[in-house]
């Protein structure tokens, strides 16, 4: 295709209108070339075409605009906003577009400067390849032509996606070192045409990666170590859930917990319009951090997209895309993908901007009309697949949604709600009372099944419930108008709130904990659920419950199996069985099953 | 020469229309009129047709007045011949000193690069025990002052440009009262701080659209001296103000609105600013203290809503103290683990007792009977309330350790207060050994 060209006619704020001179198509990129009268350099500042009229097409462009002029030329590239696959993602920290940020420091120092754009890929790095495939072979797109080690991951370098014909192999070279534009092997399609093929390819950000056999249901859970999640509101590989919440409820903190803690093999961080500050914690401390599981730092497995939310709003849009088509490359190789995109409300808001200086008439809160279809199509690209060589790789996406007034009726809460698994929903009241994790036990969801007895599980909510409805009649009608037993529901229910759902980030044993200690755990608060106690009065049974609280607290900092988690264990369970008088009435089916 | 255009083709509130060719987007203007000349900035381009925001007004601006265009974007005079001064918005003086006109810098500058920001560590002391003990002010952290109009805020912004330990004060003024801002100079001339401060002033009586460069002119200026190595502390107050200017500009441009009026990119032009604080590695800092007034004391209006999200913690002002329990510094854990052993186990300990307190005040305000623990609590309240959250106290942070463990010792017993043991015996007042015999 001829690249087609124009001139700007009009600009207002990061929108540009261009005429045309040739052909475009809907998401283009093209170059405004600037001429800074003041510095007297020439930049090329990148945009996207997002409407077309005839020959006048819209642009957005991801700069300041400040100095276009009329009559500034636009170059236009033929190829759609794409990003760069290839090894060497990893460890990384990204723009919106992909620039790395590390680098653009090198060249301009503090500020980021517009129009600079440096190579996704280090092309000077050499990798040392391992040829899979043979000369002969026949290929198809996302075929493994060989592999490179990247960190502890086997990188599978694939036909590039987006060769849509059948191949076979000419020629692969020999195993040894190659840079990302070194060719490696020569393919030759149906006509007898070759193709060269490197271990980088680009691919459109809008458009998700297809290369797949067939997608499966997300069954199996994601271990974050955050008890609330995976005792109360699992995430499963391959499912999609989202955490809103007002300003100051912990969105961010648990994003950070659940990067470092999760036990999936990479980790993207999609920083989307939030504060730099706190993309900075995680850059600065994940090179030092190490991962239990692998031994290796948490930078390793970890890319982070980082478009602050003073950086330039158009390619704020972009980064949500960059963020998860750099997933989806990745469960390619068969591997498991968390993303965690920090907020998709600042995405949404990066959408509104856009469609008003469009003019297209607005929707509820001026977000656009396709608001809720754009949302959704977003968290369709998580999922579980089988790939076509059998093996089975996803993309888990996890969105913060920061809604206005923490009110969860307003748009972008609800379009999301819509399409997600699970729903972790934050509340105000419980992080003023510094009740961390400040997920709402009686209003958050998950469809998907978690670790343990779902049965059990739906027992301990009851007794939240339960614990909850006497507490808010005990407002009412106060402590003296309330029955013994409704009272120690209610101690119940504060229990379970403050020894098993709140969890202390900052203690260094509580701050993560893996599946088995949390059954085993559970077991015990299982254990105090459906006992019938035996407490004289009101005072006694407070007392008790602050005790056995206290107990409670100091096992969830003690070591797994240590000599001090065993003393408090047992003196747990004999507190417990010195007032228990049988089972509470509601437990009796479900204990005997178990205890069977 | 530069072209002249005297054809003005539309005036409508502060926007006015002209027909031009070679101008560029951002750029400026001057528009001469009858009643004098202002400056105008390009806010859109479409075909020929130029729109420029007047920052004067429209008021006054007749179709055949003369439009020059000045082929470069928003500048102000760095130097620090700057220092002392008082400018308005559109950086002309206002204390009848000398135009500044060298070293001209642009406004609105480039984002700082994440990768090249590094984790905060050094705390700003102001003397305010509130701020120092219980949420510390942290180098380049930005934190708005949320309350409601009527709240003594600009006199602890004063205090804390009196107090503040910084190199430097820029002061952005936005829709101030014309009483406010004379407080202003008069405090931080009598207190003798007036030689390190800048004022960037915008009067509620001064045409809107110089209300929207107060931040970026003021924020320009602090970026400047950060760079050359210098503690700014950028104060601004009241950037709901400058949201409604926002807002009144947006909705003369023809905008949607989003909510209540503000258009949708507030979120986005807050950020631009507040995220204007950084440390820069190897230089100076810029940290933002900025008043968000509540209108009808919402949280949840538009303005501080989307301020919360920005900043890193909020200060409640609310009866003329500033509340512990709604404030937040989120960046205090960073450093007040170094200031003293006892400071943050200090700071959770008396606010768990204030929370007590607030208890047992209500339980008296109920009617029920109050026990000992209610008296020794109600007494501890009422002195808590007296020596630490009085605006008007001014200790340093030592001091006001040393004072929390007096507070603690005239109505508690040690074991009482659930603080660690060993803080006890090192920090109790006159030993551990004499516990008070205050209630029964």
């Amino acid at each position: 295709m001829s690249q087609a060209s124009g001139h700007v006619v009009g600009v207002n704020g990061n929108m540009v209108s261009v005429q045309v001179d040739g052909d475009v198509s809907l998401n283009e990129v093209g170059y405004i070339v600037l001429d800074d009268t003041t510095t007297g350099e020439t930049k090329r500042l990148k945009s996207e075409v997002i409407r077309i009229r005839g020959d006048r097409a819209e642009v957005q462009v991801f700069e300041m605009t400040r100095g276009l002029g009329v009559d500034d030329k636009v170059e236009f590239t033929g190829e759609l906003l794409a990003v760069e696959l290839g090894p060497g993602l990893l460890t990384r920290v990204y723009d919106g577009l992909q620039n790395p940020l590390p680098e653009l420091a090198e060249q301009c120092g503090f500020f980021l400067e517009r129009g600079v754009y440096v190579n996704a890929l280090n092309r000077t790095k050499k990798w040392d390849f391992t040829p899979a495939a043979r000369v002969g072979d026949a290929v198809e797109r996302a075929d493994t032509l060989g592999t490179v080690p990247e960190g502890m991951f086997k990188h599978r370098i694939m036909v590039p996606f987006n060769l849509y014909d059948q191949y076979a192999v000419k020629s692969i070279v020999d195993a040894g070192e190659y840079t990302v534009d070194d060719e490696i092997a020569v393919l030759t399609d149906g006509s007898g045409a070759e193709i060269s093929v490197t271990m980088r390819f680009n691919w459109p950000v809008k458009r998700p990666i297809d290369c797949y056999a067939e997608r499966l249901r997300p069954t199996e859970p994601v271990v974050t170590k955050v008890r609330i999640i995976d005792t109360f509101f699992p995430v499963a590989l391959g499912g999609t859930y989202c955490i809103p919440g007002p300003f100051g409820a912990g969105k961010t903190v648990l994003q950070q917990i659940t990067s470092r803690n999760a036990e999936v093999d990479i980790v993207i961080i999609a920083a989307c319009g939030e504060r730099a500050g706190e993309v900075v914690e995680t850059l600065r401390e994940f090179p030092e951090l190490l991962d239990p599981r692998t031994g290796r730092t948490l930078m390793e497995r970890t890319v982070i997209i980082c478009n602050t939310s003073s950086m330039p709003v158009a390619a704020r849009e972009a980064s949500v895309y960059t963020a998860v088509t750099i997933a989806e490359y990745y469960r390619q190789m068969g591997l498991n993908v968390l993303l965690l995109a920090d907020s998709t409300s600042r995405w949404a808001q990066a959408m509104r901007e856009m469609s008003g200086r469009l003019e297209e008439i607005p929707g509820e809160e001026a977000f656009p009309a396709y608001l809720e279809s754009v949302i959704a199509s977003f968290y369709e690209r998580g999922g579980l697949v089988r790939l076509k060589d059998g093996g089975r790789g996803s993309v888990t996406i996890g969105g913060t949604v920061s809604p206005a007034g923490g009110n969860f009726e307003e748009p972008v809460t609800q379009a999301t709600l819509k399409v997600v698994g699970a729903f972790h929903g934050l509340s105000r009241e419980r992080s003023d009372a510094r009740r961390y994790p400040a997920i709402h036990p009686l209003e958050s969801w998950s469809k998907y099944p978690g670790t343990i007895d779902p049965g059990m599980v739906e027992y301990a909510r009851d007794a939240l419930h339960h614990g909850n409805e006497v507490g808010q009649m005990m407002k009412v009608v106060g402590e003296e108008g309330t029955s013994l037993d409704d009272y120690i529901w209610y101690l119940k229910g504060e229990f379970t709130d403050s020894a098993y759902l709140q969890q202390n980030a900052f203690d260094p044993v509580d701050a993560a904990v893996n599946t088995e200690r949390q059954k085993y755990c559970f077991g015990i608060l299982f254990d105090l659920l459906t006992s019938k106690l035996n407490h004289g009065n009101k005072d006694e049974a407070r007392n008790w419950f602050a005790q056995l609280r206290q107990r409670f607290l100091d096992l969830n900092g003690a070591e797994w199996q240590s000599e001090s988690f065993k003393t408090l264990e047992a003196e747990i369970r004999d507190t417990i069985n010195d007032k228990r008088a049988g089972t509470e009435a509601n437990a009796m089916d479900f204990v005997g099953e178990i205890r069977n | 020469m530069k072209k002249v255009y005297s054809k003005i083709e539309s005036i409508a509130g502060n926007v006015i229309t002209v027909t031009a060719e070679d101008v560029r987007y951002g750029h400026l203007a001057r528009v001469t009129s009858s009643i004098g000349s202002s400056l105008a900035e390009v806010i859109r381009l479409a075909g020929d047709k130029v729109s420029l925001q007047v920052f004067a007004g429209g008021r006054g601006i007749s179709t055949g007045d003369e439009v020059v265009f000045l082929g470069h974007a928003m500048q102000v005079s760095f130097t620090d011949n700057l220092l002392g001064r008082i400018f308005d918005g559109s950086g002309n003086p206002r204390d009848n000193g000398p135009r500044l006109e060298e070293s001209l810098v642009e406004i609105g500058g480039p984002s700082v690069n994440p990768a090249m920001r590094i984790i905060p560590r050094n705390m700003i002391r102001t003397g305010i025990p509130m701020i120092d003990v219980f949420n510390s002010l942290v180098e380049s952290q930005k934190l708005p002052i949320f309350s409601v109009s009527g709240e003594p805020y600009n006199e602890l912004l004063a205090r804390v440009a009196m107090q503040a330990e910084v190199d430097l004060i820029i002061l952005g003024g936005m829709g101030l009262k014309y009483d406010d801002y004379l407080y202003f100079r008069e405090m931080l001339e009598e207190g003798g701080a007036m030689s390190r401060t800048i004022f960037f002033v915008h009067t509620a009586s001064n045409p809107v659209v110089e209300c929207l460069l107060v931040p970026d002119i003021s924020l320009a200026v602090a970026e400047r001296f950060a760079l050359k190595g210098k503690k700014v502390l950028v104060l601004l107050t009241d950037m709901t103000n400058f949201s409604d200017s926002m807002k009144e500009i947006a909705i003369t441009m023809e905008q949607v609105p989003s909510n209540r009026g503000y258009p949708g990119d507030l979120y986005s032009q807050l950020a631009a600013r507040y995220e204007k604080a950084v440390d820069f590695e190897g230089a100076g800092s810029i940290t933002i203290l900025g008043v968000t007034t509540m209108p009808g004391d919402d949280v949840t209006h538009p303005v501080p809503d989307n301020t919360g999200y920005i900043t890193e913690g909020q200060y409640y002002l609310r009866n003329g103290r500033i509340e512990p329990f709604g404030s937040l510094s989120r960046l205090k854990q960073l450093v007040n683990k170094d200031s003293r052993e006892d400071h943050r186990a200090l700071m959770d300990g008396m606010i768990t007792l204030y929370a007590n307190y607030k208890e047992s005040l209500e339980k008296k305000s109920m009617g029920f009977r109050m026990s000992g623990w209610d008296e020794k609590l109600l007494k501890y309240g009422e002195i808590f309330e007296r020596d630490m959250m009085d605006l008007s106290v001014n200790i340093p942070l030592e001091q006001a350790l040393d004072r929390g463990w007096q507070i603690l010792a005239e109505c508690f017993d040690p074991a009482e207060t659930g603080l660690r043991t060993e803080l006890i015996n090192k920090f109790w007042p006159g030993g551990r050994n004499e516990p008070d015999e205050e209630s029964a």
